[in-house]
């Protein structure tokens, strides 16, 4: 799928349709529409698999940062959480993987439950847990000391998987990634001898490596070129066959260009809420809380 | 292009470029530069030293006094001529030290792995403040430790050691005497230099960068796992470093060694045996009957030692330099 035509035509289809107050709220409307339409009738392909947050609360010490969340990411979906900052999108992403607990002091109330299971229940093995449920940071950290292929299988080394063969798992993850081309003459090279770019890419194939159910994106193009960022939604948009993609993001352009769902968060001074979540059409059309509409025409935030 | 030939014939003359610093910041620099120099001009005067009261010794014994085994102050009276050469002391240093390191380094990285990834926040600075307490006891004291409370210990290990290791040459002895060996005398050693690695190895695993350890954990690492692919390899070389440290403390180390080692003039690889060499405690032990030509063969000694540390802490500062240069 072409992501860059995809937008062009949403573009024309903007003007030729509405020419009224507000302009920007349309384009990524249109931009979002063209992205259900190619997806169609969203069905999910297992029911009862995925992921879902239910009331979940999340506290740094005594500061209660996050409250009642709940959010639901069925299978073959890309869901985008967007908000102003501070407003709780990353300790949200970080609670569903358990990433949350390694800071002192952190703290968190409800269920997340991934195929049904309660990940936070006692006695569950947390390794376990963030294999299936992977993660991409905001900013490239592959790891310096190994190699392109190293850095790709490292998950297997961490994880202590057995792996039959090592080489196509390789090939298969950077393909998926969209690197396969750009390395495959190069596998021996650092990973920090890639581009930021490239990097980044690279990371997504190592998360991509351990087989997960789950991808969490934390604005995963922040510090990437714009070249660069429509490859890795070019790749967010093929992962969607096999896994689920969430993705926190500051850019109102790509939460529609890659999403099927969006959920907007928000603080007002006290501890981060979901003020609404909806179909990415729906929330850039037609948003039906104010202070998402406000949101995303970029009257706030 | 521009016309390079252009330049004019005659250059203007360079101008001078000076400030006038302040009346205090010239009285602050003064003292600065005074203390910088101090501390250069006594370890320069400490070299001079050593070099002028050896200079004999090196002149009548050329290297054979650092590969000679014999120390004989000679008697002139009944013509025996003077022989002096320290280099089973020098191997014993080396052995003893390394005996030493190799119980230190893997004690000290834990104790620094757990400090830094494992300890519950409450242990950790009491904890930390210990172990660099550890440094701050004066030798004697653990000479005395080594030499009434661990080595009756120890020599049961040593026993032990032989008993199932003793096929393996280094850890037969000629004789079953334990007491005061270079294993005994590492073991003190070992204990006196853990919190120097401790501390260098704690420095470079609390700048691991972050955003690496979470990588490892997204990706279903285990902490071991994590610390093996994360933190070791980025620390490798500051924990060398460390080690290197340690070392040089260790071949250094006087009192402690003297009370628990027994010297010995020919080269002994038998750790476990009673009989050993220490270049520092030799120099100790023999300062006081010391006749003029053996004294000069003492400051010759100190001179060895002095270089051979030197050059082990400027390999370590190097590789600690290093370390935290490349960041790995
Ligand atoms: N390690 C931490 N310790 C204490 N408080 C934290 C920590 N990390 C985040 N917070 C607080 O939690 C709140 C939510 O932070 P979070 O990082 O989730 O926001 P965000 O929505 O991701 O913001 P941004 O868009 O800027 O990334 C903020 O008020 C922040 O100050
Ligand atoms: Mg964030």
């Amino acid at each position: 799928m072409d992501i860059l035509k995809l937008k062009g035509s949403g573009q024309a289809q903007t003007t030729s349709e509405d020419k009224v107050a507000k302009p920007e709220i349309s384009s990524l409307a249109s931009v979002a529409a063209d992205r259900s339409e190619s997806k169609g009738d969203f069905v999910p392909r297992r029911p009862g698999a995925g992921l879902e947050a239910k009331g979940v609360h999340a506290w740094f010490g005594k500061h209660h940062v996050l409250a009642n969340v709940s959010l639901n990411f069925p299978s073959g979906t890309v869901t985008a959480l967007i908000g102003p900052s501070g407003c709780g999108k990353s300790t949200f992403l970080r609670t569903l993987n358990r990433m949350h607990e390694f800071i002192p002091g952190a703290g968190m109330a409800g269920e997340v439950l991934l195929d049904g299971t309660d990940i936070y229940k006692s006695g569950t093995d947390v390794t376990k847990i963030r294999l299936k449920v992977g993660m991409v940071f905001q900013k490239p950290n592959p790891f310096p000391s190994m190699t392109i292929g190293e850095n790709v299988l490292s998950g297997i080394k961490l994880a202590q998987l057995k792996v039959s063969n090592k080489d196509d798992l390789l090939e298969e993850c950077l393909q998926r990634a969209g690197l396969w081309n750009e390395v495959k003459d190069r596998l021996s090279a650092h990973g920090g001898s890639l581009s930021g770019g490239q990097q980044q890419r690279l990371c997504i194939a190592r998360a991509l490596a351990v087989k997960p159910e789950v991808l969490l994106m934390d604005e995963p193009c922040s510090a990437l070129d714009p070249g660069s960022t429509l490859r890795i939604e070019e790749t967010i948009r093929q992962l969607t066959e096999s896994v689920i993609v969430v993705i926190v993001t500051h850019n109102m352009q790509q939460a529609a260009r890659v999403s099927d769902f969006t959920g907007f968060f928000l603080s007002d001074g006290g501890p981060g809420q979901l003020v609404e979540v909806a179909s990415t059409k729906e929330i850039f059309s037609r948003p039906k809380d104010e202070r998402t509409e406000a949101y995303v025409t970029g009257r706030f935030g | 292009m521009p016309d390079l030939s252009a330049l004019p014939e005659t250059l203007p003359e360079r101008r001078e470029l000076t400030t006038v610093p302040r009346f205090s910041d010239k009285v602050f620099r003064g003292v600065v530069t005074a203390g910088g120099f101090v501390a250069l001009i006594v370890l320069g005067l400490i070299a001079v030293f050593l070099a002028t009261r050896s200079f004999d010794v090196f002149r009548m014994f050329k290297l054979g006094f650092v590969t000679g085994f014999n120390w004989d102050s000679g008697d002139p009276d009944n013509g025996i001529t003077p022989i002096l050469g320290i280099g089973s002391m020098l191997i014993g240093t080396l052995v003893v030290s390394f005996v030493g390191l190799f119980f230190a380094l893997p004690i000290a990285v834990g104790t620094a792995l757990y400090l830094t990834y494992y300890a519950p926040y409450w242990l950790k600075k009491p904890m930390t403040i210990l172990v660099d307490l550890m440094a701050a006891i004066p030798s004697v004291i653990y000479g005395l430790w080594g030499f009434f409370i661990l080595m009756p210990h120890a020599i049961y290990w040593a026993k032990l050691i032989n008993k199932y290791l003793g096929w393996f040459p280094t850890f037969s002895v000629p004789l079953p005497i334990f007491e005061r060996s270079p294993f005994i005398a590492g073991l003190v050693l070992s204990v006196m230099i853990i919190p120097i690695i401790t501390a260098v190895s704690r420095e470079v695993f609390s700048q691991v960068p972050l955003d690496r350890i979470q990588a490892a954990y997204a990706l279903g690492a285990t902490k071991w796992s994590m610390i093996k692919t994360v933190v070791l390899p980025f620390g490798s070389s500051g924990i060398a470093g460390g080690a290197m440290l340690g070392l040089g403390r260790a071949m250094g180390e006087t009192v402690a060694v003297y009370l628990v080692l027994n010297l010995y003039f020919l080269p002994n690889f038998h750790v476990l045996f009673s009989a050993g060499g220490s270049v520092a405690s030799m120099i100790v032990t023999k300062f006081g009957e010391a006749g003029s030509l053996e004294l000069k063969g003492l400051m010759a000694a100190g001179l060895v030692l002095f270089i051979v540390t030197l050059v082990v802490n400027y390999l370590s500062n190097l590789i600690v330099r290093r370390a935290s240069r490349t960041g790995r």
